[in-house]
């Protein structure tokens, strides 16, 4: 592993981080668990004693022809992705990157995933186990470093995008995916019902594409896989060749679409693939589609209300990415319905009995 | 260990006069059909795993979505058990029915809803065959990725149920990575939609929770799943091997290629044998093990990915490479292979099932593993697996009518998925816990983590009425179970009959 440990330091706290637990279980305390602390501006803020994480840190295992790697929660995803990259594989489901102190416990906590999502799969789709902290302060592990597991119940997926809520992750077990041979990313001028168009005509073939956006009247596709394949498909595509930091920009927000003006929140609709444009009092440039069009950042006034009844009359939801902009005034994250919520709470009770896991973060109530 | 539900091990149940029950349910939900007769429940009495058969109380046939909820609600009421079943064509006892208890049968919601081929996605009822929906489908060029061998047969629900597999995994993932979204029934009869149809939805990830429950959380009633273009070709390369290991070496070497086959699959010569008898796949009788390589995806690509999986086989020592010709072949050659479990069938009155998975640098050392268990209890394993995945399905054979071949046999089973379990693997990679492996989760688990499984449970179903006994052991039981390994795996009670 020295080659490995060049990456990240390597250093497992989990005892230190279970006695924290444990104490906070004794005590009441609620806990705001911190890996780099760059994804503390989604959901809502979390009052409590911070759990550092950031020092339990290090590649405990990686084995390049199993396709697996288990890392400490508190390794910094650029460490993470270098080693990977290194042997010429990455993680599939291209996480966000707000900040170079990002950390792979809150790529999975937050259950967050890049432009390639539609095609490779989301964050939970690549999580094959993980090692948990429970509310009386036990490190259990549960999935497992193999690629295929249906023994008891897949709680180690369900913690990506629980935000913390039920247990603090401690290690996580990925699948990964070799870096495909051929890349090619192109730009095509297009108004956008004949992008939306275009793209369910392509979505419906055998293509080598990695991702898909529309901005401004512009279609943006990256191409990836076999060196064939690739060069076959650009040149059926034609249009201009685009620097793949486009879709990095879009990834982590660094593009200069994500500078809001005043008043306006950011949004996230995640919808229907091949859903047309909703009927909503916004701007055309002040949308992005990603993800095929599945995915649109949205900066606007409009009021949640609003957004959320357009995106449930499609079978979508909406999230805000600035809930504190707004003074706290709106939810982060779409209400449940009646009974979901009350599964959840269960869900939460039974876990977390005395909330000391991320309380709120969520939803107020859990 | 008997495989029956035992309340000293596996919790108290309601006890329930039948005809109670049976007047119970026939007053809420009228119009359904309650089958009671001897007769008539014989039919349900066991799912695939043909070993283990419990007559159930009632079998339930709904056909609306009212009449589950009826049901549902009424047991509750009443704390009667229920046991839901899809096709039945499960190999770990999943829908072992129970005595007290009414088996919930959802194959009469066997319609497809919609295929939307512009969005990619079906909607369709838990009772679809898993090929229907690829049937389905194709005719706008598009499939339904997952494809357990059994996929003529099984139903979708019961593919959620068990988070099945199937050949293609490694590449295209099991059931929940191409399950957009379920509804859901609770066991109070609560209406749940879990996932959406866009990627992603608010809350904890309770879809994928659902997938691979077992029918323990809530009954599946509608499923929308992930539809994918055909790809262009696929193409499949035969290799033979005169050493199970170095097939084994292989299948790491194809991938530290930086290739990921469609599917990657392995037989030894047994297993060959058998195959080459039954479907005359055009094996090759001498080899010790082949492997079957698909590759798959656009044309020019696959062109180039055999030569590659060509020179990395002979490389690592294949003595015969062999491409199928065009499609009869390659369907032939997979025909082998999923119809392996039959064609075992055919060598031998009885054979046993297992579904470990380990590492893959593991397998050498746990196929020794297995042949020494073969050696010693007396019993032919052949091994069949999905290699790329480290997904095994050792088939032990054996005779039931002989005396005491059938506790041997689950004996040899045991102790495999205890090599996997100790490789790193897990006793289950595709066919779920059920009732079959219940004993082998308290090896793969501590108490504490199988604590946290149970207060997921409460957390959906607190009365424990849906399908208990399965998947989860009791403390209780893992107790038990543990307690005879100590005492160097004999078996207490050896009085006691083991069916």
């Amino acid at each position: 592993m020295t080659e490995l440990a060049m990456h990240a330091a390597d250093r497992d706290i989990a005892d230190t981080l279970c006695e924290q637990v444990r104490s906070a279980y004794d005590a009441r305390t609620p806990l705001r668990i911190v890996g780099g602390d760059t994804r503390a501006f989604y959901g809502r803020p979390v009052e409590g004693q911070a759990l550092q994480m950031a020092e339990h840190s290090g590649i405990v295992s990686y084995d390049p022809v199993e396709l697996i790697v288990t890392v400490r929660a508190g390794t910094r995803l650029s460490a993470l992705q270098a080693a990977l990259a290194e042997k010429h594989q990455m993680l599939g489901f291209e996480p966000p990157m707000f900040g170079e102190a990002s950390t792979i416990g809150g790529a999975v906590a937050t259950g967050l995933s890049g432009p390639r999502r539609p095609w490779a799969g989301a964050a939970r789709d690549f999580v094959l186990g993980t090692r948990i902290i429970t509310q009386e302060g036990k490190l259990l592990r549960f999935g497992g470093e193999v690629m295929k597991n249906v023994a008891g119940y897949d709680l180690s997926r369900m913690m990506a995008g629980a935000q913390g809520t039920l247990g603090v992750l401690t290690d996580i077990s990925f699948k990964v995916l070799p870096i495909p041979n051929a890349t090619h990313s192109l730009r095509l001028s297009l108004n956008l019902n004949d992008a939306l168009k275009k793209l369910a005509e392509l979505g419906r073939q055998p293509l080598p594409i990695t991702a898909a956006a529309w901005h401004n009247g512009e279609l943006f596709l990256r191409l990836e896989g076999g060196k064939s394949s690739v060069q076959a498909t650009q040149e059926r595509l034609g249009g201009e060749s685009l620097d793949p930091s486009f879709w990095t920009s879009l990834r982590d927000h660094s593009h200069p679409f994500f500078q809001l003006n005043d008043g306006q929140a950011l949004w996230r609709l995640s919808l229907p693939p091949n859903t047309a444009p909703l009927n909503l009092d916004i701007a055309e440039t002040d949308i992005f589609y990603d993800w095929a069009g599945s995915q649109r950042w949205v900066k606007t006034a409009l009021d949640a209300d609003t957004l959320r009844a357009a995106c449930k009359a499609v079978g979508g939801h909406a999230t805000c990415y600035t809930p504190h902009a707004q003074g706290g005034a709106v939810e982060p994250f779409t209400p449940l319905n009646a009974v979901v919520e009350k599964y959840h709470r269960n869900l939460k009770a039974e876990l977390d009995a005395h909330g000391i896991f991320n309380p709120g973060r969520l939803y107020a109530a859990f | 260990m008997n495989i029956l539900f035992d309340e000293r091990l596996d919790g108290e149940l309601v006890q329930r006069d039948k005809s109670e029950v049976l007047n119970d349910l026939q007053q809420a939900v009228p119009d359904m059909t309650l089958l009671h007769r001897e007769e008539d429940l014989r039919p349900f009495e066991c799912d695939g795993l043909a070993a283990y058969r419990v007559l159930p109380m009632l079998v339930a046939l709904p056909e609306t979505l009212e009449q589950v909820k009826g049901l549902l609600k009424r047991c509750y009421a009443l704390g009667v058990p229920v046991v839901t079943r899809g096709a039945g064509t499960g190999l770990s006892g999943g829908a072992l029915p129970l005595e007290q208890g009414v088996l919930l049968v959802m194959s009469r919601f066997s319609k497809i809803l919609s295929v939307d081929p512009d969005a990619r996605m079906a909607r369709v009822q838990p009772g679809v065959r898993n090929l229907a929906i690829s049937e389905a489908a194709a005719p706008y060029g598009l499939y339904y990725a997952p494809d357990p061998s059994s996929q003529i047969a099984c139903s979708i629900g019961g593919n959620v149920a068990e988070n099945a597999g199937g050949v293609h995994c490694l590449k295209y993932g099991l059931t929940v990575h191409n399950v957009m979204r379920v509804d859901v029934l609770t066991i109070e009869g609560e209406h749940m939609t879990l996932g959406a149809e866009s990627f992603d939805a608010p809350g904890f990830d309770l879809l994928a929770l659902m997938n691979g429950s077992e029918g323990m959380l809530g009954v599946v009633t509608e499923i929308t799943v992930k539809l994918l273009p055909k790809p262009e070709t696929a193409k499949v390369l035969m290799a033979s091997f005169d050493d199970v290991e170095k097939a084994g070496r292989a299948v790491g070497d194809i991938i530290a290629a930086g290739i990921i086959p469609g599917g990657l699959e392995m037989m030894d010569k047994l297993a060959i044998k058998a195959a080459e008898d039954f479907v005359k796949a055009g094996y090759p009788l001498d080899a010790e093990a082949i492997l079957l390589c698909e590759l798959d995806g656009v044309e020019a690509d696959v062109d180039d990915d055999c030569d590659t999986v060509r020179r990395v086989l002979e490389k690592a020592g294949a003595t015969n490479i062999q491409q199928a010709r065009d499609e009869a072949e390659r369907a032939k050659f997979w025909a082998g292979r999923k119809n392996a479990f039959p064609a075992v069938g055919r060598m031998s009155p009885d054979y046993y099932c297992m579904d470990g998975t380990i590492p893959r640098r593991e397998l050498p050392r746990v196929l020794k593993g297995i042949a020494a268990l073969s050696e010693e209890s007396g019993l032919a394993v052949a091994n069949v697996f999905h290699a790329g995945d480290g997904n095994m399905h050792p088939l032990i054979l054996f005779d039931a009518n002989k005396e005491g071949q059938l506790a041997l046999a689950e004996e040899v089973g045991g102790k495999i998925l205890e090599l996997c379990v100790a490789a790193g693997g897990s006793i289950t990679g595709e066919h779920g816990v059920g009732r079959e492996k219940i004993n082998q989760m308290c090896s793969q688990f501590q108490p504490d983590e199988i604590s946290v499984f149970h207060a997921l449970k409460a957390a959906f179903d607190p009365k424990r009425l849906l399908n208990p006994g399965k998947n989860i052991p009791t403390l209780a039981r893992c107790a038990e179970f543990g307690a005879m390994h100590v005492h160097n795996n004999e078996l207490p009670h050896p009085d006691l009959p083991r069916f």
